[in-house]
């Protein structure tokens, strides 16, 4: 199954191309291995979902994705990661650049406090030197709307962002990945500190986004991983266990640790 | 390990479907042996029956939708709970068959016999064995028990071929046996469904017990043994 993600880079099995992939990725910190060979791929405007039960070595993968990783005192990483094709661990690849490329957004909503909503949706621009109102207005309106928060703030975008309700604050953090227009969008449990009603329209959302970003998002609620994502894997003590439609791995598991785990047996 | 509680919750939809099942196979008992021993007095229990049948319906598609909104299951609980639904109304059509039978039966045994019956109760003698059958599977998680099942459906199909024939004969030879001959028919057309209706919940048992839909040659039961061969040679070792 891995094997002929990894290796149809093109798309021809009627699927939309590989857009990140990670190949044969290990994770360490300091000399213990959180992260033991995993080769898995994100198609282009699909989601994909990791589950597992804690421990098990997803969000250290997540943050492998965009080099947030290795920003732990002693972490380290091996094997490969490419985006579009190329490796983010290359030879002076810069960090940064790269975390523009593969925005991410974390459990809890973190908006710069400082900051008004328009400054945080902004603040990704504002730092690569774009200061011009001309420019940044129009990318501010059009990653609130992409981030379904436009009309709930739009008469009140001077002020703070950690004004608005949890489930804002987290679109809102959403908005200010979305604006540098990354290819790549990683969720670390988006919606585990949110209300019903804030977590569905973060998954109405995340239907939406597909259209335009690929999405690699934890969670450890599998309904939402079963009703947002269109493959998943399941992670286990640093292992990807299983991989696969995330149809086919809800209703008919092929491992029976998989299937243990989706059914509440364990974790 | 702890049970969960959608453990408790599959149990006992077991349950009511383990004695809906029940009820089937003793209306099918009832209606059959009422025509075989020419007892008309015995097809009041087949109602009776029905009457309990219809009432278990209904508690099983509750118990199903009570499940799937409070438990959210999710793969082989998903499929059982599926499954479920299905079995449950494939048994309450069973119960409507042997009620047909019944009918049928009643106006048979008004006036005498048309012929010694030979036929017809080794079918229905098959249709019981079937009946059982994918109940046992149902309740045993048998697969191997669910195809037996599955592959009886063609010697009913046989018997009911063979049933048609001889008493269209009948027919044809003697214009005053077309009624008898055309109730014995019908209920021969009623056991045909009777097996259908098994050889569907023996296929639902294999789509819950192996995720594959087998119904009008989607999946055949030699690629699921290839399937289940594969992972038992790799890890995963309960369907």
């Amino acid at each position: 199954m891995i094997a002929a993600v990894v290796t149809d880079q093109e798309g021809t099995d009627g699927r939309t191309p590989v857009e990140l992939e990670t190949r044969r990725l290990e994770a360490y910190f300091g000399a213990h291995r959180a992260l033991h060979g995993i080769s898995l791929a994100a198609r282009k405007n699909e989601l994909l979902a990791l589950i597992g039960p804690s421990g098990c070595g997803k969000s250290t993968f997540i943050r492998c994705l965009n080099r947030l990783h290795e920003e732990t005192p002693g972490a380290t990483t091996r094997g490969e990661v490419l985006l579009e094709g190329e490796p983010i661990y290359g030879k002076g690849v810069d960090p940064v650049q790269i975390r523009r490329r593969i925005g991410m957004v974390f459990q809890r909503p973190n908006p710069f406090p400082t900051l008004s909503i328009y400054e945080n949706v902004a603040s990704g621009l504002m730092l690569a030197g774009t200061r011009r109102r001309s420019l940044l207005d129009p990318v501010v309106e059009k990653s609130l709307r992409q981030a379904a928060l436009w009309d709930e703030v739009k008469d009140q975008l001077d002020r703070p962002g950690t004004r608005l309700s949890g489930g804002q604050q987290q679109r809102l953090c959403i908005a200010r990945a979305l604006a540098v227009n990354p290819p790549v969008l990683l969720m670390d449990e988006p919606t585990s500190a949110l209300d019903p009603v804030s977590t569905a329209r973060i998954e109405e959302l995340l239907v939406e986004l597909k259209r335009s970003v690929t999405v690699v998002m934890v969670t450890h609620n599998m309904q939402q991983a079963a009703r947002v994502s269109d493959q998943t894997a399941f992670f286990l003590m640093g292992e990807m266990v299983e991989s696969g439609a995330t149809d086919q791995l809800f209703t008919n598991p092929r491992d029976s640790r998989t299937e243990q785990y989706i059914t509440g047996r364990f974790g | 390990m702890m049970e969960r509680q959608i453990d408790s919750d599959i149990r006992e939809l077991k349950e009511l479907i383990l004695t809906m099942g029940g009820c089937v196979e003793k209306a099918i008992e009832e209606a059959t042996q009422a025509l075989i021993l020419r007892e008309p007095k015995r097809f009041a229990l087949v109602f009776e029956q029905e009457a309990k049948i219809n009432e278990l319906h209904i508690r099983v598609d509750d118990t199903c939708v009570r499940i799937i909104a409070k438990q959210g299951p999710l793969a082989a609980d998903l499929r059982w709970v599926i499954a479920s639904i299905k079995i449950n109304t494939d048994l309450e059509r069973m119960g409507d068959q042997a009620v047909n039978i019944a009918h049928n039966g009643a106006r048979y045994l008004t006036e005498p016999p048309l012929k010694p019956l030979i036929d017809l109760p080794r079918m229905a003698q098959q249709v019981r064995e079937m009946v059982r059958g994918c109940l046992d599977a149902f309740v045993r998680k048998d697969l191997a028990l669910a195809e037996q099942v599955i592959s009886k459906d063609d010697v009913v199909d046989g018997y009911k071929n063979e049933i048609f024939d001889e008493l269209r004969n009948y027919m044809i030879k003697d214009p005053l046996s077309v009624e008898r001959a055309l109730n014995l028919i019908l209920i021969a057309r009623n056991l045909e469904r009777l097996g259908d209706h098994s050889t569907n919940i023996a296929e639902d048992v294999i789509y819950a017990l192996t995720g594959r839909d087998i119904r009008h040659g989607h999946v055949s039961l030699d690629q699921i043994h290839a399937e289940l061969h594969s992972h038992t040679q790799g890890k995963k070792v309960t369907p």
